[in-house]
């Protein structure tokens, strides 16, 4: 041992208000093996490693000790920068006395107490360190996207521009995703499908794109650059190859009592479909619970009219097993069911519809032609009401706790398109606040009210009742008026709150990226690493991560893609060199750690040990490094205490809590 | 079977039919309404106020006779399963509350909130069935349009009642449909009627069940049913409109052909 170097950062304020650093350098001093303490304004800066880097060379220092921010902040910045100064990286610690001590406190003699006890703590075990040697791992050239809206869609074309392989695998028949369903975007009103369409036509043009519709994520394995992935190919019972994508088998199928849900089950489809007449791939699918010939073997009409022979009643499930080197969750979302909401009277009356219906039924391909109508009786309304927050920002547990971001502004566009094109018909908007931030965003809101005369009323609504005379009478009140209100309607309209899409918990657990209470995919920093998932090689995209509309959620589909370019640009990765490893001459091969590694790194051999002179085979528990990531599970599983984390060793982690207790 | 049963003061008085064809609906289906002694007011509202213990203990005592007897206490009036269902949510759950209660009421063991209060048509519900009691029925009230009138009492606080959906109710519904006829649903049946305010402002209780009213007619109701004498008064002594209001025990009993047994 040469010696320690321990370097207590002020953070500006952030520590030095609550931390008397100079007492926590002076306590450093006193400690065993440290031959060198200072402290500095911001260690982090240019100015503060070079101080680092001059003390391990002039005093030759054999480990650094680092009071500062959080690990997850700095580690990797103190790493390199003891690198560069001749150290091996892994012989810095950090004491985090930031996130752990100054800012929990706010008397400076305990923020001091705990912070000198810390940095002992710290000293100890890096004086138990050893240099590690990060190995190295291959890169697979090709990235799997998983969800095929807009998300998905201009991650893929940005990944494959650049010109590597991208795999994009959809749940439902074709491409879209909800875009697909919009009828005009906000705030330039220009046809949703018109800039959507010819995106999902050149991903499927896209020589290095390759789309697996119908199909789902069944398994992931692996690790950044090596993720081996199980894909679910859902038996379409049409042949892809052979279909010209007529449609003849759609107009004969008999059986057309299924809801379509493109059209928010707002008209059928027939058990053979595609989801939209611009769906991509141009090949239906058979919906099994709704043909009559995979259900009772009666009908087979489409088999007789298809020309081409694509129809194939005896196709299955099939699985496909691919490598990749990235990974990115796309998988949108959906609007919240309305169960909890039974006072806006969406279950008792037909007129009162959710904001996507509402696109459906002013868009000319959906099942009105585009005409504003009634759903009960097919009338025209003279009087809409829109409910804002519907199931967003609430305050019980009835709904999310969030905003849902898009609907003041979708809102508006509703508004504004309703009024536009029946300057007759009277729009109210109940609201609790107006959220228009974004580019053109207040502006347009200010045409709805100033130009086209859109009635804001800000204020809740506590209930919606269904009247004798099939109108609807909308209670509400008038916070600027602090009036009670009674608005007579002849439709309703929703801004129903989104949620992430159901499956995402799923492949979340898969992908073992973490979700928060709201079933968001967590970022690995809400600032500085937002498109990527803590998880190595898996990133975000779209609503999965947060509420966005579309100009945020191509944004970050583009920033998702830099990530991913930037990950396969790369022939090798360094592998964290943290990783467990079991001493063979004491393992008894009990299998106890194999079952609680959630990586599959444990297997075991049969090998032949030399203990103490007497040779004997022993079946011993071997980790692979290259699928260890270091979790630290097995160490404590392990009865025997054979399994050790490298850096993070028993025997260091006693150490510390002996420093801790001292 | 047998239940503990909590009648209630208006039970008592203005509203004896409700009480009075229920027990003859429950020897028809088969179980008995066993009163329990010495029951008091439940004071018909529940204190809101977080200290006030002397108003809940006589429901505590009502709960504790239930808990000793060990049987279920079944009640009929909306206020009385309120207060009780709330009280006893307070024993369970409001350390405070529970601990000041025991400290007064001197038990021989404290009251936890141990005993399930259940409204006479939870016991119809989900300890008889429907389906059961559809069996029972011999007059079946076929061709009449009857609305639920569920008041407040009956469904909120929600989470604490657990009686339905306090935004779309059906038990009454299911009640209606078992006795052969019609149930006829409107927005209003689960609004308030106006409760006490009809002591102070008869005209606000009075618009407030013409709203009611209205739109139960509206929606073609012969007549409403309901199991609060005190919504029961409103409607007909403050609502303009003319359409007739009865408790839920009264359509049972002539449903199950015991109505006209009675002086």
């Amino acid at each position: 041992m040469n010696g320690i170097g321990v370097f207590v950062c002020h953070c500006g304020s952030n520590i030095a208000a609550t931390v008397d650093v100079k007492k926590v350098v002076e306590m450093a001093k006193l400690e065993p093996g440290v031959v060198h303490a200072e402290e500095y304004q911001y260690m982090c800066s240019e100015a503060g490693q070079e101080r680092i880097a001059k003390a391990i060379r002039e005093k030759n220092l054999s480990g650094v000790v680092v009071c500062s921010c959080s690990p997850r902040m700095h580690e990797t910045t103190f790493r390199k920068c003891a690198e560069k100064a001749g150290l091996n990286p892994y012989m810095v610690e950090i004491a985090n006395l930031r996130e752990q001590c100054s800012w929990v406190h706010k008397d400076i003699n305990e923020g001091t107490e705990k912070a000198v006890i810390l940095t002992r703590a710290a000293i100890a075990k890096v004086s138990l360190n050893t240099s590690l040697v990060a190995g190295e791992s291959g890169v697979t050239k090709r990235a799997l996207v998983i969800g095929g809206g807009i998300a998905g869609i201009q991650t893929a074309l940005d990944i494959a521009d650049a010109g590597y392989e991208v795999d994009i695998v959809e749940k439902t028949p074709s491409i879209g995703g909800k875009m697909a369903q919009l009828d005009k975007t906000f705030p330039t009103l220009d046809c949703s499908a018109c800039i959507l369409t010819p995106k999902m036509v050149d991903a499927a043009a896209h020589e290095k794109i390759n789309i697996y519709s119908y199909s789902e994520v069944e398994k992931v394995s692996g690790f950044v650059g090596d993720f081996t992935v199980d894909i679910r190919k859902k038996a379409r019972y049409v042949d892809m190859n052979k279909c010209t994508g007529c449609g003849a088998c759609m107009e004969k199928c008999p059986s057309k009592k299924a809801l379509s849900e493109f059209n928010s089950g707002l008209n059928n489809r027939p058990a053979i479909y595609t989801p939209f007449a611009q769906a991509i791939p141009n090949v239906p699918v058979i919906d099994p619970s709704q043909c009559l010939k995979l259900k009772n073997d009666k009908c087979g009409l489409c088999a007789r009219v298809c020309q081409a022979g694509a129809i194939d009643y005896k196709q299955e499930d099939e699985i496909v097993t691919r490598k990749y080197g990235a990974i990115v969750v796309a998988t949108g979302f959906e609007v919240i069911k309305l169960d909890n909401y039974d006072e806006y009277a969406y279950s008792q009356s037909k007129d009162v519809i959710t904001s996507l219906e509402l696109e459906r039924i002013m868009n000319a391909a959906g099942p009105t032609k585009g005409h504003l109508e009634r759903l009960s009786d097919g009338k025209a309304p003279k009087n809409i009401v829109f409910i804002q927050c519907v199931g967003s920002r609430c305050a019980d547990n009835k709904g999310k706790s969030y905003c849902s971001k898009i609907c003041c502004m979708y809102t508006a566009k509703h508004a504004i398109l309703i009024r536009d094109k029946y300057p007759d018909v009277n729009v109210t908007v109940f609201y609790i606040d107006v959220r228009t931030p974004g580019k053109n965003f207040d502006e347009f809101y200010r045409r709805a009210v100033e130009e086209y005369g859109v009635n804001y009323v800000k204020g809740q609504v506590g209930k919606v009742t269904p009247e004798p005379n099939g109108k609807l009478t909308v209670h509400g009140v008038d916070l600027l008026d602090n009036k009670q209100l009674k608005v007579e309607a002849d439709m309703v309209v929703l801004a129903a709150a989104i949620e992430p899409s159901p499956e995402v918990r799923n492949i979340a657990t898969m992908l073992t990226a973490s979700i928060d209470t709201n079933n968001f995919i967590t970022e690995a920093h809400p600032k500085l690493r937002p498109v990527e998932s803590p998880t190595a090689g898996v990133f975000l995209s779209g609503v999965c991560q947060g509420p966005k509309d579309i100009p945020e959620t191509v944004s970050q589909a583009g920033a998702a893609a830099v990530k991913v370019i930037g990950l396969l640009a790369k022939d090798k990765l360094l592998t964290n060199p943290c990783t467990a490893k079991a001493d063979e001459l004491l393992c008894n091969g009990c299998s106890a750690c194999a079952n609680v590694c959630p990586y599959g790194a444990i297997s075991y051999e049969d090998k032949l040990i030399n203990d103490h002179g007497i040779r004997k085979t022993h079946r011993v528990a071997v980790v692979n490094s290259a699928l260890c990531q270091g979790c630290g599970a097995c160490t404590v599983a392990c009865p025997s205490g054979v399994m050790d984390l490298q850096g993070f060793s028993n025997r260091q982690i006693i150490a510390e809590v002996d420093a801790i207790c001292r | 079977m047998k239940y503990s049963y909590y009648p209630g003061c208006t039970l008592r008085t203005k509203a004896k039919d409700l009480d009075t064809y229920a027990r003859k609906s429950a020897e028809v289906l088969g179980f008995e309404l066993e009163e329990i002694e010495n029951w008091q007011c439940c004071g018909g509202v529940y204190p809101l106020s977080s200290d006030e213990i002397a108003t809940k203990l006589s429901s505590v005592r009502a709960l504790n006779e239930a808990k000793v007897k060990g049987q279920q206490l079944v009640t009929l009036c909306s206020a009385c399963y309120h207060v009780l269902k709330r009280v006893n949510d307070d024993m369970q759950n409001v350390e405070d509350i529970r601990v000041k209660a025991n400290n007064y009421m001197k038990l021989d063991e404290p009251y936890m909130g141990e005993a399930k209060v259940l409204h006479f048509l939870e016991v119809l519900r989900d300890e008889i069935g429907f389906d059961e009691l559809k069996k029972k029925v011999v007059k079946p009230l076929t061709g009449k349009k009857i609305g639920a009138y569920y008041g407040c009492l009956l469904l909120r606080p929600g989470e604490i009642l657990g009686f339905d959906n306090p935004e779309n109710p059906t038990i009454i519904e299911d009640f209606i449909r078992a006795l052969g006829a019609e149930p006829v649903i409107y927005p209003y049946r689960n609004e308030c009627c106006g409760g006490y305010i009809s002591l102070k402002a008869k005209d606000l209780s009075a618009k407030m069940c013409d709203n009611i009213m209205d739109s139960a007619s509206g929606f073609g109701a012969d007549m409403l049913i309901t199991a609060c004498p005190l919504c029961q008064y409103n409607l007909t002594k403050n609502s303009k409109a003319t359409v007739p209001v009865y408790y839920f025990t009264e359509i049972l009993a002539e449903a199950l052909g015991v109505k006209g047994e009675e002086e």
